[in-house]
C-alpha cells in the first residue's frame, strides 16, 4: 500500500463547467509558439515568414542556452511572426498545410541509451523544453544534474482535467519516457499522483517512486510536493515535468518523432458543451470556442482560472497547459454590491453566505473576473497562511519582493515557490493585490542577479 | 434611480478627470462612487477570479459590530447624567435619556468623521490613491473611547493629530504602526490631563454633589472593591468612556467579529488569558487592596474589554504572524493589568498597553520570522555538510 501524504491547508473552489469525459479529435488551421510561455527565454529566430516547416523543425532557440530549441508542432508554413512592444516576440504563427510530416530523430532504446544520447535527442527534438527546473520554473541547463526529478500526475486546480483521460492513449510511451528521464538524474524520480487517481499507466509505472497526495488545492502544485518529498535548499536544483509530457518524450524514443498531440480539457461556466479534445500543441482554440460559448462578454483562459494566461477568442494554447477555461468577464458596475448579502457570490470570508456554506456542501459557485473592489494597502493579516501549505511567511515574502530585498527573499524561501503557489492568496486578498505578479517579478530579479 | 446615479458619477468623473479644474475633487468623487457602485474593473493579471469581499465590506462589518456599544453608550451618557442629578429612568423615561445622549455623542461622531475624513480625502488625492476605508472604523472608535464631556475642539485636534501623525505620515491605512484611534486618545490624555482625568469628565454635565469616579478611579484611590456591582459593570450602567462600559454590548460586537472572521480570535483570546494570568498572579501575592481585587473585575472595569475586542485586534498594528499574535495579545493583557495595579499615575492601563505592544509588534514578528529563516538556513547547512561528508 502506498503511503498517502496528507496536506491540510488549502482551498478547493468548486465551479460550474467541469469537462465531460468525452474526447473529440480536432485539427486546427493555425498553430503558434509563444516565447512568453517560457520563463527567462530570449528567442532567436531560425525561420522566416513563408518558410515551410515539419513537425519537429526548429523554429527558434534560446539566446541564453543556444542548444535549447523550440520546434514546430505542425507541418505547414510560417504565416506570421507577431511582435509586441519593443519588438518583443509575441508569437510565431504556423499555418497547417498537407499531411503530418515528421522530422525523424531516430528510434532509440531508452533503457540502453546513455545520458548524453538522451539529452542530445531531447534537445534536438525540442522535448527538452518540456522539462523545467525549480527554482524559477525555467527550462534547465542540459549540463546540470538535478537532485531529483518530479513528475506531476494530478492537478487540484479548479475544474482541473482528469489525468485518466489526459493519459488515456499513452500506451507504453509513459513507461518509456520514465526510463529515459530517469537517466537524467542521480537522485530519485518521483511520480506524484492524487488519492483518487485512476489512470492505469500512472498507477502501474515502474522505476519511479510513486507518491500519493491527498488535500485541497494547491496540493497539486510542484512546490508543495517538493517540500514534502525533498525540500529544495539554496544551490540545489530539482527538475519537473507533467506526466502527459513524459508520454511525448516516450513517443520520441519509441517512434523517433516529436508527437505533438495532446489531450486538453475544455472547461468553464461559459462553455456550452464541455469536454476533452485531442489536439496538437500550440493549437488555435478558435474552432473549439466557436459557437460553443455563451454570448456574453467572456474571458478565455489557457490554463485554469487561478494561474492561466488570458487569451483572445481565437487565441492559442499555451505551452504547458492541458486545459482551457472560459468564464464571464464581469466588467459591469454593481450597485452597492459590497453591501448586498450576495447569496450567489464566491467568497471564503464568512461575511458572505458562501463562506459558511462551503463547509457543508460542495455546490459549485458562479464566478467572473471582476475584482469586486478597489486596490488597497495590505490590512488584514493571517489570511494567506490558510491557503498556503508551505513553511513560508507569505506576507513577509510578498513585502520582500515589493521592496526588492534579495537577501530577505532568499532567506524567506522564495526558491521553494513559484507564483502559482500564491494564486489562492491573490484570490482571497481583501486588498486586491496582484500577488502573482509581485512574486514573478521577485523571482525574475533573483534570477537576473544570481543566475539560474 | 440606479441609472440616474450612474450617469451622475459618469458626469462627475469627466468633470474631475486629470487636467480639469476640479481634479482636486477626484478622490472624493471616487470615494463616493465606489460606495454606490462596485467598480467594473476586472483582474488584469494573475488569478482570474477574486473573492467577493473588499475593504468596504470588511470595515463596515467592524462598524456594525460597534453599533451595540454605540447605542448603549448613547443611552448610558443620558442615564449617568440624570442619575447624577438624582433622577432615575422611571422619572425621566428611556427616550429622554437616550435623547440627551444623542445630543452629546452625535456631535462627537460628526467632528471625528468630518475632520478625519477631510484629511484622508486630501491625502488620497495628493497620493493619487483611492480613499481607504480604514478611517470609517477609526472615526467611530474615537468617540467611543472618549469621555462624554470631552470638548469638541479638543476632539478635533486629537483626530487631526491621530490621522496625520499616527497614520498618514507613514503612508496611510495599512502602513501605520500605532492604532490611530488610540493615538487620538493618548493625545487627549497627555495634552489635556487636567480636563481628561479625575472624576469630572466621565459624566456629562454632572451635578457637583455626585462623585463621578469610575471603577478604575475608585480602585486607584484605595477602595477595596469598586462601588458598582459586577452586574452593573457587566451591563454597563457605570460612568466611563462612551462605548466602553457595557460588556454585553461589546461581547455582541465580538461575537459578530469572530463569526465573520474579521477580527483575530488569537489576539482576542490571548489578551484575556494575559489579563487573567496577571490578575491571578497579583491575587496570589497580593499586598494591597488593588492586588487582591479578583482578576475578573479587570475584564469589566474600564476599557479592557473594548480594547481587547476592537483595538488590540486591529490587523495593521498587531503582530502579523499567527504565532506573533498570541504573544502580542498575551503581553497586552498582562501589561494592562500590570499598569493598572502597580502604576501610581494612570488609572487605565489598556490604552498604554496596546500602544506599547503596537510598538513591539514588529519586533515580535521579527523573532517569529527569524525562527523560520533559521530553520531554512540550518536545513541548507546540514545538507551542504552531508554533501561534503560524502
Amino acid at each position: 500500500m502506498l503511503k498517502v501524504i496528507k496536506i491540510r491547508k488549502g482551498l478547493d473552489i468548486a465551479l460550474f463547467g467541469a469537462a465531460k469525459p468525452q474526447i473529440t479529435d480536432l485539427k486546427a488551421d493555425c498553430y503558434a509558439l509563444k516565447p512568453k510561455d517560457y520563463v527567462g527565454i530570449t528567442p532567436k529566430m531560425m525561420v522566416e515568414e513563408g518558410d515551410s516547416v515539419m513537425i519537429g523543425s526548429p523554429v527558434f532557440f534560446a539566446k541564453e542556452k543556444p542548444e535549447v530549441k523550440f520546434v514546430s508542432p505542425v507541418a505547414g508554413v510560417v504565416k506570421s511572426i507577431m511582435r509586441g512592444e519593443k519588438r518583443a516576440l509575441e508569437a510565431i504563427v504556423i499555418e497547417a498545410k498537407g499531411e503530418d510530416e515528421y522530422v525523424d530523430f531516430g528510434k532509440a532504446d531508452a533503457k540502453a541509451a546513455s545520458r548524453e544520447q538522451i539529452v542530445e535527442k531531447l534537445l534536438a527534438s525540442g522535448c527538452w523544453t518540456l522539462i523545467r527546473q525549480r527554482p524559477y520554473s525555467v527550462i534547465p541547463n542540459p549540463a546540470a544534474s538535478p537532485k531529483a526529478i518530479i513528475i506531476k500526475g494530478f492537478d487540484t486546480a479548479p475544474l482541473a482535467a482528469d489525468y485518466a483521460l489526459l493519459m488515456s492513449d499513452c500506451g507504453t510511451a509513459f513507461q518509456t519516457g520514465i526510463d529515459a528521464i530517469s537517466k537524467l538524474t542521480d537522485g530519485k524520480v518521483h511520480l506524484n499522483i492524487g488519492k483518487t487517481s485512476s489512470a492505469d499507466c500512472l498507477l502501474k509505472a515502474q522505476n519511479v517512486q510513486i507518491n500519493v497526495f491527498e488535500g485541497k488545492h494547491p496540493t497539486g502544485n510542484i512546490s508543495i510536493q517538493i517540500e514534502k518529498l525533498c525540500p529544495l535548499n539554496k544551490d540545489e536544483r530539482i527538475w519537473y515535468l507533467d506526466a502527459t509530457d513524459v508520454v511525448t518524450i516516450g513517443r520520441l524514443f519509441e517512434d523517433g518523432v516529436f508527437k505533438s498531440d495532446k489531450i486538453i480539457a475544455l472547461t468553464g461556466e461559459q462553455v456550452i458543451e464541455t469536454g476533452y479534445y485531442r489536439i496538437k500543441r500550440g493549437s488555435s482554440l478558435a474552432q473549439i470556442f466557436k459557437d460553443n460559448v455563451k454570448s456574453e462578454d467572456n474571458r478565455f483562459i489557457s490554463g485554469n482560472v487561478l494561474t492561466g494566461t488570458r487569451i483572445a477568442a481565437d487565441g492559442f494554447l499555451s505551452a504547458y497547459d492541458n486545459m482551457v477555461s472560459v468564464i464571464r468577464e464581469g466588467n459591469q458596475y454593481e450597485f452597492i454590491g459590497w453591501m448586498l448579502p450576495g447569496f450567489k457570490k464566491f467568497s471564503i470570508s464568512r461575511t458572505f453566505p458562501y463562506g459558511f456554506l462551503r463547509f457543508f456542501c460542495r455546490k459549485p459557485v458562479s464566478i467572473d473576473a471582476n475584482l469586486h473592489g478597489g486596490r488597497r494597502a495590505f490590512v488584514f493579516t493571517g489570511e494567506f497562511e490558510k491557503v498556503l501549505p508551505l513553511d513560508i511567511y507569505p506576507l513577509e515574502l510578498i513585502k520582500a519582493c515589493i521592496t526588492e530585498d534579495i537577501d530577505k527573499m532568499e532567506q524567506l524561501g522564495i526558491y521553494e515557490t513559484d507564483s502559482e503557489d500564491f494564486a489562492l492568496c491573490e484570490v482571497i486578498d481583501v486588498s486586491k493585490t496582484d500577488i502573482q505578479q509581485i512574486i514573478k517579478q521577485g523571482l525574475d530579479l533573483m534570477r537576473k542577479e544570481l543566475g539560474e | 434611480m440606479k441609472r440616474m446615479l450612474r450617469n451622475m458619477f459618469d458626469n462627475l468623473n469627466k468633470k474631475t478627470a486629470k487636467g480639469t479644474k476640479l481634479h482636486w475633487l477626484h478622490s472624493t468623487v471616487e470615494a463616493f462612487e465606489s460606495f454606490t457602485f462596485v467598480s467594473k474593473n476586472t483582474a488584469a493579471s494573475g488569478a482570474h477570479l477574486r473573492d467577493a469581499i473588499d475593504m468596504k465590506r470588511a470595515m463596515s462589518l467592524v462598524i456594525i459590530a460597534l453599533v451595540p456599544a454605540l447605542l448603549f453608550g448613547i443611552f448610558n451618557v443620558g442615564y449617568q447624567h440624570y442619575l447624577s442629578c438624582g433622577e432615575t429612568i422611571k422619572e425621566v423615561g428611556f427616550w429622554a435619556m437616550f435623547g440627551y445622549g444623542l445630543l452629546k455623542v452625535v456631535p462627537m461622531i460628526v467632528v471625528s468623521y468630518v475632520v478625519g475624513l477631510g484629511i484622508e480625502f486630501a491625502f488620497a488625492q495628493r497620493r493619487g490613491h483611492e480613499v481607504n476605508e480604514g478611517y470609517l472604523v477609526t472615526g467611530m472608535l474615537i468617540p467611543l473611547i472618549c469621555p462624554p464631556d470631552v470638548p469638541l475642539w479638543m476632539l478635533a485636534i486629537a483626530v487631526a493629530f491621530a490621522v496625520i501623525i499616527g497614520k498618514e505620515i507613514f503612508g496611510g491605512t495599512g502602513m501605520n504602526f500605532l492604532n490611530p484611534a488610540l493615538v487620538a486618545r493618548a493625545f487627549l490624555f497627555f495634552s489635556y490631563p487636567s480636563q481628561m482625568s479625575g472624576d469630572v469628565v466621565w459624566i456629562a454635565d454632572k451635578a457637583d454633589a455626585v462623585s463621578g469616579a469610575t471603577s478604575l478611579g475608585e480602585m486607584m484611590t484605595g477602595s477595596v472593591l469598586p462601588s458598582s456591582s459586577l452586574l452593573d459593570m457587566f451591563l454597563g450602567f457605570t460612568p466611563g468612556s462612551v462605548g466602553e462600559t457595557s460588556a454585553v454590548a461589546i461581547l455582541l460586537g465580538a461575537a459578530l467579529l469572530l463569526i465573520t472572521g474579521i477580527a483575530s480570535w488569537r489576539v482576542m483570546l490571548s489578551v484575556f488569558v494575559g489579563g487573567a494570568l496577571m490578575g491571578i498572579t497579583f491575587n496570589l501575592f497580593g499586598t494591597n487592596a488593588y492586588m487582591n481585587l479578583p482578576f475578573y473585575y479587570h475584564f469589566l472595569m474600564g476599557g479592557f474589554l473594548f480594547g481587547a475586542v476592537f483595538m488590540a485586534t486591529d490587523p495593521v498594528t498587531s503582530s502579523q504572524t499567527n504565532t506573533g499574535k498570541y504573544i502580542y495579545g498575551l503581553l497586552i493583557g498582562m501589561m494592562a493589568v500590570l499598569i493598572r495595579v502597580v502604576n501610581p499615575a494612570y488609572p487605565e492601563g489598556m490604552m498604554l498597553a496596546i500602544l506599547l505592544m503596537n510598538v513591539f509588534a514588529p519586533l515580535i514578528d521579527y523573532f517569529v520570522v527569524q525562527a523560520n529563516i533559521r530553520r531554512r538556513t540550518n536545513r541548507w547547512k546540514a545538507n551542504a555538510d552531508n554533501k561534503e561528508m560524502k
